[in-house]
């Protein structure tokens, strides 16, 4: 019977391993010629644009440490997905999640503004988490008791969410004297989380990051609870026939992905803006999908993948000023990353 | 119309589905189309009907040879099939669906297709208005709706498969007045049926496919001694006199399946007691139910697919609620109970869909093994890789652990659901245990199955395989349209009757609802 234990699966392990860099390959190819054609029939030279793309960030300290300050929520938005992927939910309710994290972050930065700086902090962090694992349940609720498809239900709570921020900041914490939609009253600069010197860079926010993405990916790969999560994503009725309690794994993915949004608002208000904004999420929930899209929520790939469209979203901001092209190009390369990659993997799937 | 068949030709991988039909369908007849289940009548109406190309072979419509390549081609040439399952659209009223589903030429206007509906729903005693939502309609009125539609398109040639599944007893009766009339019209009217009773009432000539191929001489005229037709049906191999027969596919641990009582049955509680139990799936109704499932027993589900044995099968692990009666479960009330309560309570269910219900394709065998592993946050992942590995010996699967499961052949995909099996299951629930395995591989499967029976478990299987219900059963219910018998002992159960009741021949001398059941 040991004569059974033979060859096929390994071979089948180096087909799928050769399979997956062929994807790779073909999905940079493909979204580079089509960002060449994008750059080329704007009249942008491509190789000059790929130049600020790839290393344009590491031009100057000050967009170096810009790039670790959109790499730090971009990873924790990634780590969340990361665990809504591995349960089969696509929780495009990221967004809002994220601005109801930087809401909830406000309340104790607002109410207790005596508090010792640290404890506010971890109060604000707190609070963040809470927040966004709140609006997180509320598309859990809504999927598991009413059936409404997470994709609407989220969308739905993005609208809301970020109709909330926009109430705060025109209604009840406007500045005083005026309101303006552009944000409410900056932090006072005691309370903003330290930062490196005259940079922006405030070490605490990747270092947060950092650990928080060990974690997931030891809850994904090591735990029962993460192996529970991705037998529910992959066939809930087989999960569910195994003993595994299927609804509540969705609810509790959501929630831990919530949670981790409402941390990445929370480092927007301490961190960036230090203010509320109406546009506190700023993309990064969005990018993040694609992020996750890309590597099928594998944690292993979060940290190059994230750090990667840090880099070239914020090289491609000089791009206006440098080649007088707009920087959104950067966005164009990450989506056609995506694109050709699932065009990739279809192609390959379907042989 | 005359609709023939010659040397009609149809192969699905290495299976042959029609194998050379040849037969020819007099117009102003109503022809019966019989056989079990997997013998060829869906595929043959389909391939008359234009759902399926045939891969030789031709099919001549008043003599002349036709190319029917999708169903819209064969009602222009006046071939008509009506569905099990309706094709409709719920969200239309009667008439819209008419519309939406006729060409230009048939009905042109929508005054003329409220008329067309009205005549012909008078003509031929349907109860059906043009403006009724489809959604409010019965089954039958949906029926008697796409038959109207088949004759407003021109269909001259209905094609009926097993058109009473689901409708009741005066809906049957009217549309049996119904096919008379077209019948008596000069339309031909195909009738599939696995219901004997049926064929008899209406048909006047009846043709049986068994294995894709027309049993004996071909089309015989009605009436015919039910006997007969029993014969063609399931063969003639079926022995009529002695109810025992031996295994054909012995089995290592069963040397005999009919060796009763069973080691410490009469001592312990019944696996499942069922009292009046009444549930409903789809269209389906099993009603009055009263049941006692032994422990230490292999019972059979016999029955032509979709009779009901779903029904029960969904209701022993608690995949289905009852609507009425109370199911208790080693002796314990289930009231209210889910199906991880089933589960807890040592229920397993081993669905024929190994990777849609039963198992998690991508994962590993050895991630199967993690994922049963009682409580720990962390997985044990060398604990698992050894239970996996000892799974693979003890039931001879080809793999290693960290092969996924969708890499394993059928055979080895169902011994693995069943090495998952945690000792101290009392309850096996099994929907066709061995589909699609090989001979050897079914084999395997029922000497474990087998062994797991010896140790005390009941075992409840449904299978369309016949001999694999004789073979392995200790006893039999027969469903029957909605029906379910008493609990036969296999001893006292012949191939021929079995088949009899199936076909619901002698039905209501076995018929267990009012009466509770074995010992």
């Amino acid at each position: 019977m040991i004569a059974h234990d033979q060859a096929t699966p390994t071979i089948s392990e180096g087909h799928t391993r050769r399979s997956a860099l062929l994807i790779a390959a073909l999905a940079l190819v493909g979204a580079l010629i089509f960002t060449s054609l994008v750059l080329l029939s704007s009249n942008v030279p491509p190789l000059a644009a790929y130049n600020l793309i790839f290393l344009g960030t590491f031009s100057t300290p000050t967009r170096i440490s810009d790039m670790v300050m959109l790499a730090s929520p971009l990873l924790l938005c990634s780590c969340g997905l990361t665990l809504t992927f591995a349960a089969g939910l696509y929780n495009l309710g990221i967004e809002g999640q994220m601005a109801l994290g930087a809401v909830a972050a406000m309340i104790p930065l607002r109410l207790l503004p005596n508090l010792p700086p640290p404890l506010l902090w971890v109060l604000a962090f707190a609070c963040g988490a809470a927040g966004g694992a709140m609006w997180a349940l509320l598309v859990a609720g809504l999927r598991i008791r009413l059936q409404v498809n997470e994709i609407f239900a989220g969308l739905g709570l993005n609208f809301l969410a970020s109709g909330i921020a926009l109430y705060l900041v025109l209604g009840p914490w406007r500045r005083i004297g005026r309101a303006s939609s552009s944000g409410t009253e900056p932090l006072p600069t005691d309370v903003w989380l330290p930062t490196f010197g005259t940079l922006r860079v405030a070490p605490a926010a990747p270092v947060i990051a950092l650990i928080i993405l060990v974690l997931i990916w030891f809850a994904v790969t090591r735990t029962r609870w993460g192996l529970e999560l991705r037998a529910v994503g992959l066939n809930p009725q087989a999960a569910g026939r195994m003993g595994i309690p299927a609804t509540r794994r969705l609810a509790e993915s959501l929630a831990a992905c919530g949670a981790l949004a409402g941390i990445a608002g929370a480092i927007q208000v301490l961190a960036v803006f230090h203010q509320l904004i109406p546009s506190i999420s700023s993309g990064i929930g969005l990018l993040a999908l694609l992020v996750v899209l890309l590597i099928q929520a594998n944690p292993a790939w979060v940290l190059p993948i994230a750090a990667a469209f840090a880099i070239f979203t914020t090289g491609s901001l000089q791009m206006s000023v440098a080649l007088g092209a707009d920087s959104s190009i950067a966005g164009v390369l990450q989506g056609a990353l995506v694109l050709f990659a699932l065009l990739a993997r279809g192609l390959s799937g379907r042989r | 119309m005359e609709v023939s068949v010659h040397n009609l030709t149809k192969t699905f991988g290495t299976l042959r589905a029609n194998d050379r039909i040849s037969l020819h369908f007099a117009g102003g007849q109503i022809h019966g189309v019989l056989g079990e289940n997997g013998a060829g009548k869906s595929t043959l109406m389909k391939l008359l009907s234009g759902f399926l190309r045939p891969d030789g072979g031709e099919i001549l419509l008043d003599s002349t040879p036709v190319a029917l390549g999708e169903p819209g081609a064969a009602l222009r040439a006046g071939v008509g099939m009506v569905h099990q399952e309706p094709l409709d659209v719920p969200g239309f009223s009667a008439l819209e669906n008419l519309l939406c589903a006729a060409p230009r030429w048939a009905l042109p206007t929508r005054i003329e297709a409220r008329n067309t509906l009205i005549v012909l729903a008078g003509r031929l005693g349907f109860s059906i208005a043009p403006d009724d939502p489809i959604s409010a309609l019965t089954v039958g009125q949906r029926q008697q709706l796409e038959i109207i539609r088949l004759l407003a398109c021109g269909a001259r040639t209905l094609i009926l498969d097993e058109p009473t599944t689901g409708i009741s007893a005066a809906q049957a009766r009217s549309l049996f007045a119904a096919l008379r009339r077209l019948a008596a019209e000069g339309n031909t009217v195909l009738f599939v049926s696995h219901k004997l009773d049926e064929v008899a009432a209406i048909c006047n000539t009846v043709s049986v496919l068994r294995a894709g191929q027309v049993v004996g001489e071909g089309q015989v005229p009605m009436p015919q001694p039910q006997e007969r037709l029993l014969n063609m049906m399931f063969g003639g191999g079926a022995d009529h006199t002695n109810p025992v027969e031996t295994p054909r596919r012995g089995v290592s641990t069963t040397t005999n399946p009919v060796e009763t009582p069973r080691r410490g049955v009469s001592t312990t509680v019944p696996a499942w007691q069922i009292e009046g139990i009444s549930a409903r799936d789809g269209n389906m109704v099993l009603a009055g139910l009263d049941l006692s499932i032994p422990a230490g027993a292999v019972v059979g589900l016999a029955g032509l697919e979709g009779s009901g044995q779903q029904i029960l099968l969904r209701l022993l692990c608690g995949q289905l609620r009852p609507s009425a009666g109370q199911l208790r479960l080693a002796g314990v009330d289930m009231a209210g109970a889910t199906s991880a309560t089933f589960r807890q309570g040592g229920v397993e269910y081993l669905p024929a869909d190994r990777l849609v219900k039963g198992l998690v394709g991508p994962l590993t065998l050895a991630e199967h093994f993690a994922l049963l592993q009682p409580g720990g946050a962390i997985i044990n992942r060398h604990g698992a890789e050894v239970k996996a590995r000892a799974a693979i010996t003890g039931y001879n699967i080809k793999a290693t652990p960290d092969s996924p499961i969708l890499s394993l052949s059928g055979g080895n995909q169902q011994r693995a659901m069943l090495a998952m099996i945690p000792d101290n299951t009392r309850a096996l629930v099994c929907e066709q245990p061995t589909r699609g395995l090989d001979v050897a591989s079914a084999r395997a499967i029922w000497g474990r199955l087998m062994a797991r029976r010896d140790a005390g478990c009941a075992v409840v299987f449904a299978t369309a395989d016949l001999d694999e219900i004789l073979d392995y059963s200790d006893y039999v219910l027969v469903f029957f349209a909605g029906r379910v018998s008493q609990m036969l002992p296999r001893a006292e159960l012949s191939a021929y009757r079995l088949a009899e009741l199936i076909g619901g021949v002698g039905f209501d001398a076995v018929n267990g609802r009012a009466k509770a059941n074995p010992q």
